[in-house]
């Protein structure tokens, strides 16, 4: 089982193979409120760690969700495109956002595991 | 001073409240260096029929163009307005109200601009439409920055026969944008070939019909090139009641309509307040600026609107916004849809008629005048005349001849002296046979 | 709570389908003569097919417009406390004035000689404008606060190109700013380096010299701020700007505060924009149209755009085209719209400010300035500010009072709407957690504030004492009740379009 890791940004993302699955998390669609856009990046792509993968959008905001890794996106949600809701309602399991082949997994260590993650999100209370 | 309701008694009430002794109190955050000492140089207030006499002494120096007969046009028009438009636009519910930010106290507004985002699709044959820009000149600047963002190129090609002003409102919101504009000479004739500047780095391409020297163009062929070039057709129309009569842009091809819509509606006012019109293809939607008007439910069910899609606007995304605009031209989006609402299916065809009947009328007499050559071999309701002189100097005249006859080219294009020679005259419903004749004889007067 | 009638109406609330479900085929309000006959010159570019418009009567059309007016709240109806917006009374003589002939009714291309009444009045706007801000020139064709930005900063830009800076590609805003600042310096090709503000609501003047640098194209500052504060180092901040040799833009949106008062061109101002449809009550108009003139330094001045008014022996002359060396215009950064200006909106604003005077528009700023105060010391005991007073023109309130009641910022202003009052301007400015940025303005009557402040008192208290279900259902007694935002934008319906023919709906 593979596991998942978490962003300051509040993006989870899980390796598979060589393939990760990058998400926003639980609490950010809770701070966005009512996902009702998501753009998503063409399959080919290639983006950089920390820089924008896609945007999502509430009625009243629009945040950019930043890639966790350096790679070349395979894939996009398009299930996710047609009903932005699932980020609302699966924000961590059909709500994905991309799939990316990754250039350097060891990318992946530095981040916060669940764990430190629930920690991190406990102390912005 | 009978726009203040404090008296003394209140203030100093208030100031108790506060706990200030005086109003200066709470301005002591004002660096005295900048503070006023006394009052400014300025006169003193004044009545109703003070400021009255003023101002109506400065409207008597002007000429009314409805004083006596005038065909004035080059992206600004005379039309009747029906009574019932300025009547609705002054209940207060429409003047006094702010953008419809709280929607369920703002039914009215919101439903206006529903409405008026249908109209502007409908005449201009495209999807959907925004609830409005400020003016012509700035709608068409901000497509080619809009087909910019679709395209992800950097050069937007003008019609030569784009109105100049409109040219030049471009260069102006482009000029620190990666897009970079081009132009064509001044297209008098209505030919050129714009499909052979496509290239891979071409955003779009922005054309005119009627355009500015009154030609009437069929774009279609040009929107299958742009479109198999990968750029996007812009197509601007500066009299928007011709599209009661011409096939429309949408039928085109346009990927963008870019619009001037102060012939409906909306007066003269010597150059604004305009209401910019503004549609394109439901693709290109999230790239669209300004506001939008959307329908939805209430918690009870009941159909409802609301302005949607804020993200692309600057209060929620700031520099990332598609654009920074943010008051638009409200309450003569309205104006123009009570005009479009009272004229109907029925009222523009027949408005469209009477001023294109009206055009081809002065037309023929213009062009029977000695040494008057009308250049058209197509126009709606503006035409384009060769005199034999400088038209600058003809206009003047013409003034004492109590018509104003047209704009000389020459005053748009200033650097141009092939264009001396060249006026631009414009009819509608609002003259009659004797403002023709009275043209028509005062010119013959004035070339003899 | 649903309408029980037949009808969907309710007494005076009359429900309104869209013109476009009323129309027949062959009615119409306008009548006009049938065209004469001539030879067509449209040149086979005939429009086939129908557009679509509905056809309907003008008193159909009249009775159309007026039942939706009804649901529209009007500062003609009731105070109006939307915050940065300055929702003041708009005299009827600015109306009356507009509509002259001689200026709503004159086309902006006709001969200079039939025009010097209307080139006047701009000049002598143009005056009042330059002596209340203090400024030695002034730009008057754009036509919003938003195109006033676009013009401030386009100057700006040109200004340091002219001199070959090509390198100043930054431009500092303040985390408070209206959006239309970060947009509009995005829009002139500049990043944006956000300034944080201080404990005290202001823009820290430490973090803005520490941004300080050779790129640093300027600044864009509110002041008063979007907080409703004066911003009290400014001169310190213009200082430090030009220091770097960046420039000063001003966003005048809350000029209302100070007008009279205090001069920009005393600050160290560089260019600044006044929203005329705010400071000098032209009306709003659901949105617009604005119209937002700009005042530049000395500095800035050959930069304004076109078309430009000049003077020269008691004639009064349009600039439209880039002159040559040393004429007016040489060095203007263009043209920003098709003509000269908001003519409707300058003569709206010269009418009020000479009605105002110069001793009036004192008593304007100091009546604006003490309403909103008396609002903030009179609601300290039920609800919360973050920053002490005196403030100017706008009382800013927080979420704080309402923390642990279940209530928001949005239920607090949607409980308002019952109460007769559109809420005050809610989550702006960002930087303050569930913002309510109330501005009565000048032209209340300390009844009208003082019900005003019961109606928020009141409601304070109400949230305190736990009965939370009162504000989310909030409104009941509104045209509608609350507006599912959330559909509207997952399933964007922006245009009416005809239902399907019937033999199709009923398959």
């Amino acid at each position: 089982m593979a596991e998942r890791r978490f962003t300051k940004d509040h993006e989870w993302i899980e390796l598979n193979g060589a393939i990760a699955t990058v998400g926003i998390t639980n609490y950010a669609q809770e701070q966005l409120g009512d996902v009702v856009f998501v753009d998503l990046p063409p399959a080919g792509k290639k983006i950089t760690k920390g820089g924008e993968a896609a945007v999502v959008e509430s009625v009243k905001a629009a945040s950019e969700v930043y890639s966790p890794v350096t790679g070349e996106v395979v894939e996009s949600n398009a299930d996710l495109a047609k009903n932005p809701a699932l980020a609302n309602t699966a924000a961590e399991a059909g709500g994905w956002f991309v799939k990316i082949k990754v250039a350097d997994p060891k990318e992946l260590s530095a981040l916060m595991d669940a764990a430190a993650y629930k920690k991190f999100v406990d102390g912005l209370h | 001073m009978r726009y203040l309701p404090l008296g003394p008694d209140d203030r100093a009430k208030m100031l108790g409240v506060i706990g200030a002794k005086s109003v200066d109190e709470l301005f002591k955050d004002i660096p005295a260096k900048a503070r006023v000492s006394g009052l400014l140089d300025l006169p003193m207030h004044a009545g109703e029929l003070q400021v009255e006499r003023t101002l109506g002494a400065m409207a008597a120096k002007n000429r009314a163009a409805g004083a006596g007969p005038s065909f004035l046009g080059a992206g600004s028009y005379r039309h009747h307005i029906p009574s019932a438009v300025d009547h609705l636009i002054q209940r207060s519910e429409f003047l006094t109200s702010y953008t419809p930010y709280q929607p369920e106290v703002a039914q009215g507004t919101l439903q206006f601009l529903f409405e008026f985002q249908t109209a502007v699709a409908m005449l201009s044959g495209m999807e959907v439409a925004n609830a409005s820009m400020y003016e012509g000149g700035s709608s068409c600047a901000e497509a080619v920055l809009m087909a910019g963002r679709v395209t992800g190129r950097s050069k937007a090609i003008l019609s030569g026969s784009l109105h100049p002003h409109y040219r030049d409102t471009v260069r102006t919101f482009c000029q620190f944008s990666p897009v970079t504009v081009e132009y064509g000479e001044p297209n008098v004739d209505g030919n050129e070939d714009l499909a052979s500047k496509l290239g891979p780095d071409v955003a779009c391409v922005v054309v005119q019909t009627p355009d500015f020297f009154g030609n009437l163009h069929d774009y279609t062929k040009l929107g299958a090139a742009c479109h198999a070039a990968g750029a996007l057709l812009v197509v601007v129309v500066t009299e928007v009641v011709s599209l009661g009569a011409l096939k429309s842009p949408g039928q085109m091809g346009a990927d963008i309509f870019a619009g001037e819509g102060q012939s409906l509606g909306v007066g003269l006012n010597f150059g604004g307040p305009y209401v910019g019109l503004f549609a394109t293809k439901k693709q290109y939607l999230r790239q669209m600026p300004g506001r939008l008007c959307g329908q939805s439910v209430d918690a009870d069910g009941r159909r409802s609107y609301v302005l949607t899609l804020s993200t692309r606007e600057q209060h929620i995304r700031r520099e990332k916004a598609t654009s920074n605009i943010c008051t638009n031209s409200g309450l003569c989006a309205l104006a123009f849809g009570i005009h479009v609402s009272l004229l109907g299916e029925e009222g523009i065809r027949r408005l469209a008629k009477l001023n294109h009947a009206a055009a081809v009328q002065l037309a023929d007499q213009l062009g029977g005048v000695k040494g008057v050559k009308v250049l058209n071999k197509t126009f709606f309701n503006e035409f384009t005349v060769q005199l034999p002189g400088s038209a600058t100097e003809i206009v003047e005249k013409m003034v004492g001849q109590g018509v104003l006859v047209g704009v000389p080219v020459q005053r748009l294009y200033r650097d141009r002296p092939e264009v001396a020679n060249l006026l631009l005259v414009a009819a509608s419903e609002t003259n009659t046979d004797a403002d023709r004749a009275a043209y028509v004889a005062g010119l013959k007067k004035v070339l003899a | 709570m649903k309408t029980d009638t037949f009808s969907g109406n309710r007494g005076l609330d009359l429900e309104e389908p869209l013109l476009f479900e009323l129309g027949r085929p062959g009615v119409t309000g306008v009548d006009m003569p049938d065209a004469p006959k001539v030879a067509s010159k449209l040149g086979g570019l005939e429009r086939e097919g129908s557009i679509g418009l509905a056809g309907v009567s003008e008193p159909e059309v009249i009775r159309h417009f007026v039942r939706m007016s009804r649901n529209n709240y009007s500062i003609d109806a009731n105070l109006y406390p939307l915050g940065s917006c300055t929702m003041k009374h708009n005299p009827r003589l600015n109306e009356k004035m507009a509509r002259l002939p001689g200026f709503g009714d004159v086309h902006p291309l006709q001969p200079e000689s039939t025009v010097q009444g209307a080139l006047e009045l701009i000049h002598v706007l143009g005056h009042w404008l330059k002596t209340i801000t203090g400024m030695p020139a002034v730009a008057m064709p754009p036509a919003a606060g938003a195109h006033g930005e676009l013009c401030g900063m386009m100057a700006i830009r040109a200004a340091h190109d002219a001199k070959g800076d090509k390198h100043r590609t930054r431009v500092l805003i303040p985390e408070s700013a209206h959006g239309t600042n970060p947009a509009t310096a995005a829009q002139c090709g500049f990043s944006v380096d956000p300034i944080p503000g201080n404990s005290h609501g202001r823009v820290d003047l430490a973090a803005v010299k520490a941004k300080l640098g050779p790129d640093v194209a300027g600044i864009m500052l509110t002041n008063p701020n979007t907080l409703g504060l004066f911003e009290n180092e400014v001169i310190e901040v213009a200082n430090a700007i030009h220091s770097v040799g960046g420039y000063f833009y001003a966003d005048g949106a809350n000029f209302n505060a100070i007008v009279g008062k205090a001069k920009p061109g005393d600050m160290g101002v560089d260019a600044i924009h006044i929203n005329l449809h705010k400071t000098f009550s032209t009306p709003h108009g659901g949105g617009g149209p604005g119209s937002g003139p700009v005042c530049f330094s000395q500095a800035l001045a050959p930069y304004a755009p076109l078309p430009m008014i000049v003077e020269r022996q008691g004639r009064f002359h349009l600039i439209e085209h880039r002159g040559s060396a040393g004429e007016p215009g040489e060095k203007s950064f263009g043209r920003m719209r098709t003509f000269n200006g908001q003519m409707g909106m300058f003569v709206r604003a010269l009418s009020y400010m000479m009605s105002h005077g110069a001793d009036g528009l004192r008593q304007v700023a100091e009546d604006a300035v003490l309403s909103a105060n008396y609002i903030m010391a009179s609601c300290k005991d039920d609800m919360t500010s973050p920053f002490p007073g005196p403030c100017m023109h706008e009382a800013l309130f927080d979420d704080r009072f309402l923390e642990g009641t279940g209530v928001t910022t949005l239920d607090f202003a949607k409980a308002m709407i019952d109460e007769g009052y559109h809420p005050m301007t809610v989550y702006f400015p960002l930087v303050v957690h569930g913002a309510m940025l109330t501005e009565p303005t000048e032209t209340e009557s300390k009844e009208s504030v003082d019900r005003f402040i019961h109606v928020l008192k009141s409601l304070a208290k109400k949230a305190k004492s736990g009965d939370a279900q009162f504000f989310k259902d909030a409104p009941r007694y509104a045209p509608r009740r609350r507006v599912d935002e959330t559909a509207a934008a997952r399933n964007p319906v922006l245009r009416w379009t005809p239902p399907a023919p019937k033999a199709q709906a009923a398959e």
